[in-house]
Order: structure tokens, then sequence, then C-alpha cells
């Protein structure tokens, strides 16, 4: 008896997530698991909701005994029930080694726009330092009227702000250019975060330092083992630029940078140097490896397109999305669009493979360079289609198919920069698929 | 909130406190007081390694023969680069390449994609070997990058490198590049009767 009543919770608690094909109860996900308390609890849930019950409800066990004590300090750490909720590694595109190499966002399991740090998707060119704050120095130098040093307690002397922005890989979405290679929206997009970042503008400690005249772009450069680092315009430091030390009310996370990095809003994520340990002001580009052998991008008459910095308007279906199995029936769509350029205007989604477009609900707040929430209801009948997503940013730009970017660029190798419209396709099955090409 | 006249003394004071070398700004009380501390270039030194790709400036003193390179490179490099740099168990081949970037298959190597050739020593100097960075001399960076510019054929058997010799080498690819020129794609907003696109990059 006890063992039928389990199997049919379990039916009833499959039936329940893969009817919503909710954004974070993944069936495939929670398959593997294969735990069975977990199914239970949320087919008690299923069964409370008016589901066809036919004995009543046991007074759930964590009603009849004590629950955890409180410690005397601890961080808190997720419900175990929720340990699949994790960065991963690519197992697209296989580094031989795991130094200069990145983790993804599992953007199909974040809730809201603002990504937990410790789900915030890495990327380190020779691994990750353990640095001391209180050993730790940043210098300002070059074309200033006077070099300066600081140490983290007299940055922290300084107004500090807190701004909500999105950051995303150059890379993100480089082995789905002309076919489907992964499989699901964490491979796809997962180099994809948002957070509120708190620290100084650079500008605060740029005029404090005095830039000489004719200082038109500026070096950052990390303390890590790659040293990483960038030439960045002047007018971009001093516009909007900050000196980052904490993300989400907490100190930046090791591998995202602590004690301190740069944040350049919009643009792409290497130049928001992690680590960082100096700015230097210059008349020129350094044309540094990392800004000529890589981040730039191929153009069809062999060359390459240089300080590509801004990422351009983009979106992504994230329920359903690849790997995922719906059922015929209501179905929210969700998804995120941002925009390197400003802020989302709106977001069309596609339910018949692009054929026509309907204007999805944006949800409060749409903030400037920060992940912007969409929404639309559908009522799926069953039929093989695909979906997909298409922004419009507040500077009028849309975001183009693979095919449109296909036509003024050269997408071969590592190619930087996709900001296409990413369709899954929906079998009939309900299995979702990667439907790239 | 504090009055003008506190703001001011509390900047006098900070900067007096930080042995700041930066002239007070005007009393304002939206100007954060300064807390850096006045460093020199001379005791950046060891931190200020950029080197600037088209003029070199930043290399350092010393040289390094293409020979002295191998040497280097066979000790340091070969294990993740391969002999001769034709590619290893970690890494892909760093020489060869050049003339590929008009065809679909573009082979990126320090030879085909440098626009200048101190960008070999800036990368070699801050990030190499990948186990030990910044454990060369300048006398072996100069040495190692001179002998993969000779495995690409762009400098002979018998070159040294050197500031000045470094930054002389014409790369292939110096004028490949063009600055971000975006939007380029320039998309439309259709509604109804749009093409499919699930065929997107075919």
């Amino acid at each position: 008896m006890k063992n039928s009543n389990t199997t049919r919770l379990m039916e009833a608690a499959r039936t329940e997530l893969q009817v919503g094909g909710s954004l974070t109860h993944d069936p495939g996900r929670r398959a593997l698991l294969g735990r069975s308390a977990t199914a239970v609890a949320a087919g008690v849930t299923a069964l409370a909701a008016g589901r066809s019950a036919a004995a009543p409800l046991a007074v759930p066990a964590a009603n009849l005994a004590m629950g955890r004590a409180l410690p005397e300090s601890e961080y808190g750490m997720p419900s175990k029930f929720e340990a699949h909720v994790k960065r991963r590694r690519t197992d697209v595109f296989v580094n031989k080694q795991n130094f200069s190499d990145w983790s993804m966002t599992p953007l199909h399991q974040q809730h809201g726009t603002v990504t937990p740090n410790g789900l915030i998707y890495e990327r380190h060119h020779n691994g990750v330092p353990e640095i001391n704050p209180d050993e730790h120095r940043f210098a300002i130098h070059g074309m200033v009227k006077q070099p300066l040093v600081f140490t983290m307690s007299d940055l922290m002397k300084y107004p500090s702000v807190s701004k909500f922005y999105f950051m995303e890989c150059s890379g993100n979405g480089l082995t789905d250019w002309l076919k489907a290679a992964s499989k699901t929206v964490q491979q796809t997009h997962g180099m994809l975060s948002c957070a509120q970042w708190t620290g100084i503008p650079v500008s605060t400690l740029l005029q404090e330092a005095g830039v000489m005249p004719g200082a038109t772009w500026a070096l950052a450069e990390g303390a890590d083992g790659a040293a990483h680092a960038r030439s960045i315009p002047m007018q971009k430091m001093l516009e909007d630029a900050l000196i980052v030390y904490a993300a989400n009310g907490e100190m930046l996370r090791p591998e995202n940078g602590y004690p301190l990095r740069l944040f350049i809003p919009g643009w792409e994520g290497n130049v928001s140097i992690k680590w960082l340990r100096r700015i230097k002001l210059g008349d020129q580009p350094w044309n540094l490896r990392s800004e000529t052998a890589r981040y730039t991008d191929p153009m069809p008459d062999g060359k390459w397109r240089q300080f590509s910095f801004a990422m351009e308007a983009k979106s992504v279906v994230t329920s359903p999305s690849g790997g995922m199995t719906v059922r015929p029936g209501e179905i929210e769509i969700l998804g995120f669009a941002w925009s390197g350029q400003g802020s989302i205007r709106a977001v069309d989604v596609t339910l018949d493979g692009g054929r026509t477009w309907q204007e999805a609900t944006l949800e409060p707040p749409v903030l400037d360079k920060c992940l912007t929430r969409f929404r639309l209801r559908w009522k799926w009948d069953g039929r093989p289609t695909s979906i997909a997503s298409r922004a419009v940013d507040s500077t009028g730009y849309v975001q183009p198919t693979v095919e449109e970017i296909k036509k003024v660029r050269a997408i071969t190798g590592f190619v930087q920069h996709h900001n296409g419209i990413f369709p899954w396709s929906i079998d009939a099955a309900g299995e979702v698929k990667n439907a790239i090409a | 909130m504090r009055s003008p006249e506190l703001s001011w003394c509390g900047l006098v004071v900070a900067c007096c406190l930080a042995g700041c070398a930066v002239p007070a700004a005007a009393p304002n009380a939206a100007a954060p007081s300064p807390h850096g501390h006045a460093i020199s270039e001379q005791e950046l030194q060891a931190w200020n390694i950029d080197v600037r790709g088209p003029d070199g400036a930043g290399l350092p003193p010393g040289s390094g023969s293409v020979a002295a390179g191998k040497a280097v490179f066979d000790a340091k490099c070969a294990a993740c680069h391969g002999a001769a740099a034709a590619g290893g168990p970690v890494f892909g081949p760093m020489v060869g390449g050049i003339g590929s970037f008009k065809t679909d298959r573009r082979v990126l190597t320090p030879g085909s994609m440098y626009p200048y050739a101190p960008i070999l020593f800036d990368y070699v100097r801050r990030a190499m070997p990948m186990n030990a960075p910044q454990s060369l001399t300048n006398d072996e960076t100069y040495a190692v990058s001179g002998y993969l510019l000779h495995l690409n054929g762009l400098v002979p058997a018998d070159a040294v490198m050197s500031a000045q010799t470094l930054a002389a080498v014409r790369m292939p690819n110096r004028d490949g590049f063009l600055v971000d020129d975006r939007p380029d794609t320039r998309a439309t907003r259709c509604m109804r009767d749009c093409p499919p696109i699930s065929s997107a990059a075919r």
C-alpha cells in the first residue's frame, strides 16, 4: 500500500512538473536524481492543489518532529533538494586543462533577474587566485598628474554606488552558430549573469590622480596568473565604469574577482578585469594579445573587427528550453532579454518557427544594461513547432537571426558576439531541443 | 546633514593623514575626500609590465637569439605546445596559418594573427609558462619570442631579438584589423508572414 502510494505520488508529481514546463522543475534533472522524497514532497503540492486524491492527506513528517537547531553562526546554503542547481563547465567544447576555462550559469533555474553569487558564471585565464585583501594593492598611474596606490580599506572609505547590471562573456554561444552543439540553455547562453554590483565610480579615483590631457585609453590589469589585461577607452571609464568589491550584498567571490575588480557595464565580460591591480592611462590602445589574437571578430574579407566591446541586444527563452519536456495545454514562456547599449524596449516571441510574432510582457523593473524578464502565456496544441524570442532595445536595435549576422560577418572558428535569435524545437512528445540549425 | 565647513575640514584632515600630493579640491560636499597614497613610477616598476604593440613601448633592455629560444621552448613550453610549437597535448599549433584568413578555415597563430611582434613578448612575459607566469628573464623572453617568429618564417635562424629588432618585425596581419563599426545587422521587426528561422544559417 505504501509502495503504491509512493508510485502514485511520484506519477502525480511528474505530471504536475511536466505540464507546468516550469522554470525550475526540470523533469529530466529530477528523474536523474531519482530521489523519491523530492517527488513525494512535490506530489503533496500537486494533491493539495486539487488533483484527484483518493485518500486523505497524511500529516507531513516535518510537522511531527523538531527541525534543525539554529547554529551559533553559519553561512546559509541552498536546500539539499536544490543541489542540482549548479554552475557547470561546458561539456560541449572540452578544454584540455581547466585553468583557462569557463563555467556557466544555470539560467533555466534562475528566478528573477539576479544571479546568486555562487552561480555567477566564471571565466579564468589562469585559474582563481587567492588574494588576501589586507595585502592587495590597487594602483593608478601612467598619464596622470600623481600616481596613486590604494589599500582595500582606503577604497572602502569612498562613497559607494550599487547598480544592477548583466555581465556576459563575448564567447557566450560560440558553440552554437551553425549547428546545434549544446543541449540546455545553460550550455547555449550560460556565460551570462546579472547582479547588484557595489563599488566606486572609476571617475572618482581617476579624478583624484588627475587625468593628463591626451589620455584617451586606459589599460586595466589583473593580479592573476595570466595578468589578464585590456585597453579600454577613457570615455567609457569616465562614463559608467566601476571599481567593484561586492556583488549582491556580499564581498565578491574569489572566482569573480575578490577582493577587487573592474566592472564595465554592457561590454564583453573580459574587459571587466578581475583581481584588479592597476589602471594605467595612455594616449592609444596597447593592442595586447587579448585584443588582437583573441576577442576579435572575423569579417568576410579576411579581416578582424577589433575593440568590439558592446554586447548587442539579445534574448533567449529559458523555459521551456533544451532538455525540458512539456505537455499540451497552458504553458508560460519565460526568458531573459538584455542589451549592452541601453534598456530593453520590447521582446517578441514566435510560437511557429518565426512566421508570426507577438509581443511578450516585460516584468519590471526594466533597467539599463540589466537582465529583463519577459513572459507569455501559451496554450500548446501538441503539434511540433519551434519557439524563439527577439529583443528590441532602447536604441531601436532589433536582435538579428544568425542568417542576418552571417550576411555581414564571417562565422568560422571561435567566433565571438553571438547575439542571434535562438530557437527551441518542441516535438510531438513535448521534448524541447536546440533548433539553431 | 554636514555643513560645507565641516566637509572642508574633513577633506583637509584626510588629505594630510594620507600624505596625499593631490591639491585639495574646492570645498564641495559632493566631492569625496582623497584616500589614495602617492607612489612613484619607480616604485611601480615590477608591476609595469605592459608592452605596447605598435611601437614596442615598454620593451625592456636585454636580448635573446633564436637558438637560445629553442632551448627555452624545449625546456618550458614544448610539454603543452608540442615540439617546434606544432601543437601539443594541451594547446594547438603556434606555427602556420598565414594566408588562411581568406579561407573558411582560419588558423590562428602568433605568426598569422598578431599585427605587431611585441605582443608576443608581452604575452609570454605576463602569462607564460602557464605553471610559472612571469618566471622567464627578459633575455629568455626575447629568445623564445624570436624562436616562435622564426618557426613562423618571419625572422631568420640567426636573428637576435631585442627591443629594437622585435619592434621592427613586419607582421603579415599588420593591416588585418578594423575598429568596431556595429550595428551592422540592421534587422527589422517583422510580425506577420516572416521568413522561418528554423533554417537559420544554412
